[in-house]
């Protein structure tokens, strides 16, 4: 099983895997339950400091709901439910202990489809930064327009942060979604599907920005597109039917897969 | 198109006639039938209207707004002091309504959603929604007046706001529901609690909404009648700044003088129910314009 030259040519120039890299979240026999179906089955899965790591599978393979056990967002659900270990810096977050809010602090999340809060620009960025640092406005200033640089927006609202930010584009209101979750610094940021709802131009921005941010941030993104896989991540995990079915360097995986039901997904076979 | 459709067109006609005449007749015959029904409506309303405003209009002097009601058999008066106690009998019942619907709806919407007790609590408002409002009189008349040994302003008050209370809390539900889950998620995942969530994104994204349902409330009670028999009655003068005793009202002094031998309260308790319908259709036009600017953003 060897790769053809097209799809060898996609790494050229590509930052590689760092397997050295230290790990920043370690899933340990993680299972999920919707109720009584379930769906996630025994994953042992490592999340590298500083690297992009693409979750990839067919629809209801168990990918989102994996992504979102990282900060408990599942834990609105009150029937969904998960068990095992989550280890992030060592810290078990399924420990029903720990506090959900700074937990969500420190690992950011970004949506499927943009979602812009029902204020302004700048309150939107803003939003987070006010729970829980009391900055002076000064500070908050600059912090929001740090944000919003990172994020590839500043350029474009600068002149009106005053303005509401559901009146911006798809792409801008994806971007304003990223300023808000860069803007409390967190350690991870999760990806869920950001760039389906968006046209490809916008997409293209995103990708460019995810690499960018991969420099400060430890990512997890969750595709069903496998081009962007190939293009923005280090690591890939191929999940199937609620399984992690295989987990490697993403070249590795796209030019070399070990399993064959890996090499039947990327080849396009099923799914 | 190709050399066989002339022939398919010439020998359609004759099976898709036969077929397609019954059909034309039933068409015929629903556009008809529901073309009169529409007619009758409008012209039920229109001729109430028309009556209305042709009746009302006669008795509307500028005495209306500044002269409290007559007596018995005199000239001229005005209604004004009825319209001042459906003001602030209005306004007191929304002020108690309002807190009351919004945390109620939010409970429904956000807290209990499927669980058993919001099922109770929303099959007991849809209860409420629908019941005759001349009970809900009779129960704040045991409640209140009995107790107090007077029919008072507060009385109607709170009739008034148990009317408005179930339309609050089910147009409140209704809006929070369709805020998309995902902006919940949204706030949640920056770490904000739920209360924060509910009050800086949620109301704020259904607020037209929520404000359309306080207003169609308010429309509601504006017009209430048989509520305020038991409780505020009516009074023929200004009434007590205390509220005690009876409190004139509009509903109430259109039902007592309309009912009246005389011309001068007839033709008063048409020019109040011309400026009760009046408002309440201005109140309905506002409420639709807050949804149409909600739904342009």
């Amino acid at each position: 099983m060897s790769a053809s030259p097209a799809i060898r040519s996609q790494f050229e120039g590509r930052s590689p895997a760092d397997v050295k890299a230290p790990v920043r979240i370690a899933c340990k026999d993680l299972n999920f339950y919707y109720g009584s179906f379930h769906g996630l089955k025994d994953i042992n899965l490592d999340f590298r400091d500083r690297q992009v790591t693409a979750l990839i599978g067919p629809s209801g393979c168990g990918k989102s709901t994996l992504l979102r056990t990282f900060n408990r967002i599942y834990s609105l659900y009150p029937e969904q439910r998960a068990e095992g270990e989550i280890l992030l810096d060592g810290q078990n977050v399924l420990d029903p202990k720990i506090d959900l809010n700074e937990l969500r602090s420190r690992v950011g999340m970004v949506f499927q489809k943009p979602t812009p809060f029902p204020m302004s620009i700048y309150d939107n960025v803003a939003f987070g930064l006010r729970l829980y640092e009391k900055l002076p406005k000064a500070e908050l200033d600059v912090r929001v327009e740090e944000s919003l640089r990172k994020a590839a927006l500043w350029d474009e609202v600068k002149d009106k942060l005053k303005q509401s930010g559901t009146g911006l584009s798809g792409g801008q209101q994806q971007r304003l979604c990223i300023a808000r979750t860069v803007a409390q610094r967190p350690e991870v940021i999760l990806f869920d599907e950001p760039t389906s709802a968006l046209d490809p131009i916008s997409t293209g921005r995103i990708e460019e920005l995810i690499e960018q941010l991969r420099t400060e941030f430890t990512i997890v993104i969750v595709t069903h597109n496998m081009q962007q896989a190939a293009r923005i991540s280090q690591f890939t995990a191929f999940m199937y039917l609620g399984e992690l079915i295989e987990f490697d360097a993403t070249t590795k995986i796209f030019m070399n897969p070990a399993k064959r039901q890996t090499q039947d997904y990327i080849t396009g076979r099923f799914g | 198109m190709d050399a066989s459709t002339p022939l398919a067109t010439a020998e359609r006609p004759r099976r898709a006639s036969r077929v397609r005449s019954g059909r034309r007749i039933a068409d015929r015959v629903l556009i008809l039938a529901s073309t009169f029904a529409t007619l009758l409506g409008i012209v039920v309303l229109g001729s109430i209207l028309l009556m209305l405003i042709v009746e009302g209009v006669k008795g509307f002097t500028p005495a209306l707004l500044t002269e409290p009601t007559p007596g018995p058999g005199s000239v001229g008066g005005g209604i004004a002091n009825a319209i001042l106690g459906s003001l602030v009998m209005t306004f007191i019942g929304i002020v108690i309504a309002t807190p009351i619907g919004l945390m109620a709806g939010t409970f429904l919407a956000e807290y209990g959603r499927t669980s058993k007790i919001a099922d109770i609590i929303r099959f007991l408002n849809d209860v409420l929604l629908s019941a005759p409002s001349i009970l809900i009189g009779l129960f704040v008349y045991t409640l209140m007046v009995r107790p107090m040994g007077t029919y008072s302003g507060w009385a109607g008050a709170v009739a008034l706001a148990i009317i408005a209370t179930p339309v609050i809390v089910r147009t409140t539900e209704d809006m929070l529901r369709l805020v998309p889950s995902q902006m919940r998620e949204a706030g949640a995942a920056l770490g904000a609690p739920r209360s924060l969530v509910i009050r800086a994104i949620t109301w704020r994204a259904a607020s037209a909404g929520v404000v359309t349902g306080i207003i169609l409330a308010l429309a509601r009670i504006a017009g209430e009648t048989a509520p305020l028999l038991f409780t505020a009655l009516n009074n023929n003068s200004w009434f007590n700044a205390n509220l005690l005793g009876g409190v004139p009202n509009l509903p109430v002094m259109i039902y007592q003088f309309a009912l009246s031998p005389y011309p001068n309260w007839q033709s008063l308790a048409w020019a109040g129910a011309l400026l009760i319908t009046v408002t309440i259709l201005a109140l309905s036009v506002v409420a639709r314009l807050v949804i149409k600017d909600q739904r342009a953003r």
